[in-house]
């Protein structure tokens, strides 16, 4: 009998992942692209405030500097802390799950809860309150994101190590004597595996949403380029009772392209990766 | 479709795998049904009266919780919060020592704990270095105009995902759902800020030769008007931009998620039924998808609160409103450790009451949770 199959939608993900590398690339590359004097302000020689010319394509800032460079460069921090961050937390977020998940009776529970409580915590206030006691700097920021997005993936991540040991092929691997470690490295991985990749795209998007809202409240490192402190930049020196608006367009903009573009990977992985032949 | 990360998505079944973790069995059940059918939980031999105490214990440990949260974030981890109070300022160390004494940071950590927590619970959070007022008092003004921009912005963002929603998910891949879905999908992922700061430009100091119409900060306009329409009207005025933008950034998750409830609504039987009964469709939908489509997500937008008070803080601090979140906002540059501990502790009460509230909500909605 002949079904027919619909597979997933390839173009989405390869566009969104194109996207993604691009910007990963133009983060690595940034200082050689852009030339440092061109994103200093003693050197600044452009008009201040101007709205978009031929000369600097997205107008420029208070300073004079270009915003289309401060955008380029501002790929640098936002994308390499949102990349980093991302990490580290399904690294702590995976490693929780997969625990709580292989374990029985009270420590298992216990650890539930403590990912439950954290996952009630709200993340601006807490980030606040972070930073104000370490003081602001990349350190307390990628600190900070991980603190506030590693229990989610916990979560998830637990349940799909539980429904993935609810396999009845498992007692079998048991009898044969696996013990709990085998199990989940050999069976349990290629099961967890997606959901891990999943979390990770979500916890990106996340985490650069975070970098630019913890950036615009002034938590993030004072004197770097990223697009969450241009935004700051643009309000606190009074570009907005200018009507600047080319000086805030570009870098929430650019915020929601990588956004979009590592929700889309997410969605495209998820879809793959439950999708019945 | 995606709904704002997993932390929504995990807290949805919350309730499930909570209280799993005490058998093989009881485990294994969690695990097939968060993977598939995502019922409500059912816990073995509970009546609804355990069930509430079981929540109000809960609740009470995961406030206990945030309590040393705070302790650990404000007197442990800042080292001397003496000689950052002083920062600045030339102090000979017998004024350090006396202050120290004075703030019981001579005793021993258990004996501050003690107090701490003691001062807490009854009510006393410490004074403001910044206003040099009680703690409490602050937060007592500040804590209306949140509830107020935050209320307003929950009702309507949850009207118009809920009416959205129902359209899309009746339709899914149809004209209205893939617009509105590309919408609730973009405004995912816009920064909260940046679309406070965009409003504020376009409506309210205006671009090019469009003037601006609408107050840019603040709650009142200075000097405040007299008497009770004009004084309604003034914050109903400041309260217009910085509502419409947390509006805009919580509608994609409610369209979402009541978008994907009402897809799997509409492939069972009863609404087949329904429609065969000669029912026009607005009426099935009214009257007997929705209220089964509302249930997850009335628990969802509860638990959403910790998210809306985040994206709060960002909007209150690009308006300038004055409520809770513009308070530890501006607590930072201080920093102002007593505000930012008060703070930071009604956030959490707040989202530790709305999860009560869910779980209570939903155990008199679906007494199945229950039995």
């Amino acid at each position: 009998m002949t079904v027919s199959v619909r597979r997933p939608p390839r173009r989405p993900l390869v566009v969104a992942s194109a996207t993604l590398a691009g910007f990963a690339l133009l983060a690595l590359l940034a200082p050689v692209l852009i030339a440092p004097e061109s994103l200093d302000v003693v050197t600044a020689h452009g008009p201040t405030l101007a709205p978009p010319s031929t000369r600097f394509p997205l107008g420029t800032d208070e300073n004079g500097l270009s915003v289309l460079l401060l955008t380029l460069a501002g790929a640098r921090l936002s994308v390499g802390v949102g990349f980093i961050a991302a990490g580290l937390a399904v690294v702590v977020g995976a490693l929780a799950g997969v625990t709580a998940g292989v374990l029985r009776g009270r420590p298992a529970a216990a650890l539930v809860w403590i990912m439950d409580w954290f996952l009630m915590l709200p993340q601006v206030p807490l980030a606040i309150a972070f930073v104000a006691v370490l003081s602001p700097g990349l350190t307390a920021l990628v600190l900070v994101i991980v603190v506030t997005s590693w229990a989610p993936i916990g979560r998830v991540v637990r349940t799909a190590v539980l429904a993935a040991q609810a396999q009845p092929y498992l007692d079998r691997v048991r009898a044969l004597g696996a013990g709990n470690w085998y199990i989940a490295r050999v069976h349990l991985l290629s099961e967890v595996l997606p959901v891990i990749a999943v979390s990770a795209a979500l916890a990106l998007a996340n985490a650069i949403l975070a970098e630019a809202a913890f950036s615009y409240l002034g938590l993030g490192a004072p004197s770097e380029i990223s697009w969450g402190s241009m935004l700051r930049q643009a309000s606190v020196s009074g570009a907005l009772t200018a009507g600047a608006w080319w000086y805030v367009l570009p870098p929430g903009l650019a915020v929601i392209i990588v956004v979009l573009a590592a929700g889309i990977c997410a969605n495209a992985i998820s879809s793959a990766s439950t999708q019945q032949y | 479709m995606i709904s704002r990360t997993a932390r929504t998505g995990g807290t949805v079944e919350s309730g499930d795998v909570r209280s799993g973790g005490v058998q093989r069995a009881g485990e294994r059940m969690a695990g097939v049904r968060a993977a598939g059918m995502r019922s409500a939980g059912v816990r073995a031999g509970g009546t609804l009266w355990t069930r509430v105490l079981l929540a109000l214990t809960g609740a009470g440990l995961r406030l206990s919780a945030s309590l040393c949260l705070g302790f650990f974030l404000f007197h442990i981890l800042p080292g001397d919060p003496v000689l950052s109070l002083a920062s600045g300022h030339p102090v000979t160390a017998e004024a350090l020592a006396l202050r120290r004494r004075e703030l019981g940071l001579d005793r021993p950590l258990l004996t501050q704990f003690g107090a701490y927590f003691a001062n807490m619970l009854r009510g006393d959070l410490g004074t403001s270095f910044g206003y040099h007022r009680p703690v409490t008092d602050l937060l007592q003004e500040r804590l209306w105009p949140t509830v107020l921009l935050v209320g307003t912005a929950a009702v309507v963002s949850t009207a118009l995902g809920i009416w959205s929603g129902v359209l899309a998910g009746w339709r899914p891949d149809g004209r209205l759902d893939r617009f509105t879905s590309t919408v609730a999908l973009v405004l995912w992922a816009t920064p909260t800020a940046w679309l406070g700061l965009l409003l504020l430009i376009g409506l309210g100091t205006g671009v090019g030769p469009l003037p601006g119409w609408l107050p840019i900060g603040g709650l009142h306009a200075t000097p405040a008007p007299s008497g009770l329409p004009a004084t309604v009207l003034d914050v109903a005025r400041h309260l217009v931009l910085p509502c419409l933008t947390l509006v805009a950034v919580q509608y994609g998750q409610y369209h979402l998620l009541i978008r994907a409830s009402v897809i799997t609504q509409r492939q069972h039987q009863y609404v087949a039924v329904a429609r065969a009964t000669g029912l026009r469709d607005a009426s099935v939908r009214r009257r007997h998808v929705l209220p089964n489509a509302l249930l997850p997500t009335t628990t969802q937008a509860f638990l959403n609160v910790g998210l809306v008070l985040s994206g709060a803080v960002a909007v209150e601090a690009v308006f300038s409103w004055p409520g809770l979140g513009y308070l530890a906002y501006e607590a930072v540059r201080i920093p102002d450790l007593p505000v930012l501990n008060g703070t930071l502790l009604v956030f959490c009460t707040a989202v530790i009451l709305m999860n009560l509230i869910a779980d209570l909500t939903v155990a008199w909605l679906d007494p199945r949770t229950v039995q």
